[in-house]
């Protein structure tokens, strides 16, 4: 591979605290039992900051903010003045994007092309688009009188985590919700840079409340009885465990859990365009995507074509510094989730799968993982059945359309699916029948504020995004 | 001349557009009937039946599905003094006729009213339409015993869902009598599979079956029994439709979130280029 001389982005746009508490009622406050966590940057295992625990009576004060702020503040509201304040929050999201991108590159791990590109325009666009529509619920097709749930407990993950923030956040402040967020325990930095945003467009004390903790702060505030709405991002088992703890009380439930998606290559398929759609489909982010294309599914007869060309291609990805302006693949995003991939690849070895990655040299310090292939995977396999959730794609064959869908659906998952065919007609045909909320044909990994996302089955219920992910916010 | 000895009717299951008996040889005395006391096993056998119709009724097309469903109706007031017969008010029969009309008209229309082509940032052909989440399970209301069940059958049909449903325990002739309407209106068996006995008994093996895709929990009064049922769903994560509360109104335009909350959105993508 030819080198490229470094193209580091400067970090000095970001002004980072040494601690961070938590963001309650407009301010940010220590925690009750002053309980704090260090976050790393994932690339060097340097600490970022030190950040507030909450524990329950946080969370309380909390869930208290927010009641107070719906019943005296947003509640009572005309919508065009809530729209104003989310217009106002994208504009500063636009703003401030970089220094945005570069923390959120920092605490991640993720390449800054992919933050700085992906990310932070897509988390602008969701407030723009729901801002618009704070003022236009009665035309949103749920009735002529919709009316707002009360306070919203929303859980987010650590893959994409401004980007979840602005999917759960945006929509239920448009609906007249407020809310309490937990971000993730790995990657608080960008939530609560996102708290100074509030603040600073002057929003309302107690609309948007932010309190950092692991599982057990977001146990405390999804089963805290003062909330009616939940909305969580993330794994499969924590979704069950939700949905069991809601149960029986009038709180309302979104889940967006994990996936296993197939991305099916017919031999009719470019070959070179497939490849970027492999490609994008599992080592966008690490693999740290839900939706990613983990299982490739090769029609037989091409299927040495289409990997020779896969292998080609990804000797020539670029893993390191994720601040570094050409990196394509930055840190997994912490040590348990670096164990994690490790386990399921050995376990793929060891169940007989051929394993493959570029030579690729890895920095010392920090957690990585080479991009990596198994390929003569069977549908037993755990590598093709479990979520793996980092850069490892499980290559299977098949010879009918028939047999591609009875392979991508034999999974409990339903989130995703992706077609590469250039015949118009088999692709519908193949939409139809895989059992997938997003099915991205002859293209992969493609989100829009104006386009629902979601799962089937295992993946979770509900939708986020255009005038579906209105729904799970409004008392309908 | 004697007195005519009249035919009684043998109240059954109603499993995969056939009528038999509990597995279990058993029956209940309920409105002056023996009535079929459904298993835990003619539970798991309705969902069989239920999970083998989906692929045809979800793959029939809007039309044909909302032409069945007007079927339905038409055979049900060809039926009404039989119900009457049994109890039911005339009026809640003519409501019931009315509401397999109304739901019979969504079929072709909901996926215009709850999808649509969504406006991307980007030379992308990207749409969203709404399609059938698979086996229902419905737990019927107590009362009103024709009505109740037609509300919350017809939502879950129309949209291509097929259902398992345990009917009310005290007033299950109606029911037993609308399977005798809905076998005679061309809907394909397994569509609509009925379990008559008791909520406690079969209702938890559907709650907790791995290939029941949604529960609606309308009819479960039993605040403790719900909160078990919800708790047993999230092992597949059913999707839910919570109790309904006593006083529900049945005769009030239901609205469509019982059609909605048993859908899934799927988005499509594909890009624009020559």
């Amino acid at each position: 591979m030819f080198e490229y001389a470094p193209a580091p982005e400067s970090r000095s746009v970001v002004d980072l605290k040494p601690s961070y508490g938590l963001f309650v009622d407009g301010d940010f406050v220590d925690p009750a039992d002053g309980g704090t966590f260090k976050t790393v940057n994932p690339s060097s295992e340097e600490v970022l900051a030190e950040v507030a625990e909450a524990g329950a009576q946080d969370v309380d004060r909390a869930v208290r903010a927010a009641r107070q702020a719906y019943e005296r503040v947003w509640g009572p509201m005309p919508g065009r003045d809530r729209a104003k304040y989310l217009f106002r929050i994208a504009r500063i999201i636009q703003e401030r994007s970089r220094e945005l991108a570069v923390l959120e590159s920092l605490d991640n791990g993720k390449p800054i092309r992919e933050s700085r590109d992906v990310d932070l325009p897509l988390v602008a666009a969701h407030f723009f688009y729901y801002a618009g529509w704070a003022d236009k619920l009665e035309h949103a097709g749920f009735g002529a009188n919709p009316r707002p749930l009360g306070v919203a407990a929303q859980v987010i993950p650590w893959n994409f985590p401004l980007l979840m923030l602005a999917w759960k956040i945006a929509p239920a402040l448009a609906a007249g919700n407020t809310v309490v967020l937990k971000p993730a325990e790995t990657t608080p930095l960008t939530a609560l840079l996102f708290a100074e945003i509030c603040q600073q467009a002057d929003l309302p004390a107690g609309v948007v409340n932010i309190v950092t903790g692991a599982g057990d702060t977001g146990r405390v505030l999804v089963e805290h009885p003062g909330v009616d709405k939940v909305a969580f991002t993330g794994s499969t088992e924590v979704g069950r465990a939700i949905a069991r703890a809601v149960a029986g009380t009038r709180k309302k439930l979104t889940l967006e859990l994990g996936g296993k998606a197939a991305n099916i290559v017919f031999d009719d398929a470019p070959v070179d365009q497939a490849v970027e759609g492999i490609v994008t489909g599992i080592f966008f982010n690490q693999g740290h995507v839900c939706c990613a294309g983990s299982r490739l599914l090769i029609q037989e007869n091409v299927a040495d074509r289409v990997l020779e060309s896969l292998k080609r291609r990804m000797a020539r990805l670029r893993v390191g510094d994720p601040l570094d302006k050409n990196t394509d693949i930055g840190a997994i995003n912490s040590a348990a989730q670096l164990a994690r991939i490790r386990e399921l690849s050995d376990a793929g070895s060891a169940e007989g799968a051929e394993r493959w990655s570029p030579p690729c040299e890895l920095p010392e310090r920090g957690f990585w993982f080479a991009p990596t292939i198994f390929t003569g995977v069977t549908q037993a396999h755990r590598i093709a059945r479990e979520e793996i959730f980092g850069p490892v794609l499980s290559v299977l064959t098949f010879r009918t359309p028939a047999e591609a869908v009875e392979k991508a659906n034999n999974t409990p998952y339903g989130l995703s699916a992706g077609i590469w065919t250039d015949k118009g007609s088999r692709i519908l045909w193949m939409a139809d029948r895989l059992r997938a909320g997003v099915v991205w044909a002859n293209t992969f990994n493609k989100f829009d504020p104006t386009s629902p996302f979601g799962g089937y089955k295992e993946s979770g219920y509900g939708r986020e995004g255009g005038r579906h992910g209105l729904e799970g916010y409004l008392n309908v | 001349m004697s007195e005519r000895v009249a035919v009684r009717k043998t109240y059954k299951l109603f499993i995969g557009g056939k009528f038999p008996r509990s597995e279990s040889g058993r029956s209940y005395l309920v409105q002056d009937a023996n009535v079929s006391l459904a298993s835990r096993k003619d539970a798991r056998d309705a969902v069989v039946a239920a999970r083998a119709a989906v692929k045809g009724w979800a793959g029939a097309t809007a039309y044909n599905r909302g032409q069945i469903l007007y079927r339905v109706a038409e055979m049900l007031e060809g039926r009404r003094e039989q119900f009457v017969a049994l109890g039911v008010p005339g009026d809640e029969v003519d409501a019931a006729v009315d509401r397999w009309v109304w739901y019979a008209g969504w079929s072709d229309k909901l996926p215009q009213v709850y999808g649509g082509a969504n406006p991307v940032a980007g030379p992308y052909f990207n749409l969203s339409a709404p399609e059938p989440t698979g086996v229902v399970a419905v737990v019927a209301p107590e009362s009103p015993a024709l009505l109740g069940l037609v509300s919350v059958i017809a939502p879950a049909i129309v949209t291509g869902n097929t259902v398992v449903v345990a009917t009310s325990p005290t007033q299950p002739l109606a029911a037993v009598t609308l399977a005798e309407v809905l076998a005679t209106s061309d809907l394909p068996g397994g569509v609509v599979n009925l379990l008559t006995g008791r909520i406690s008994e079969t209702v938890p093996a559907l709650a907790a079956h791995m290939d029941v895709n949604a529960i609606d929990l309308t009819g479960v009064a039993d605040a403790e029994l719900a909160i078990e049922l919800e708790v047993k769903a999230a092992q597949n994560l059913k999707r839910v439709l919570r109790p309904a509360p006593a006083d529900h109104d049945w005769s009030a335009d239901p609205g469509i979130t019982r059609m909605t909350t048993l859908l899934e959105t799927k988005t499509v993508w594909h890009p624009k280029g020559v």
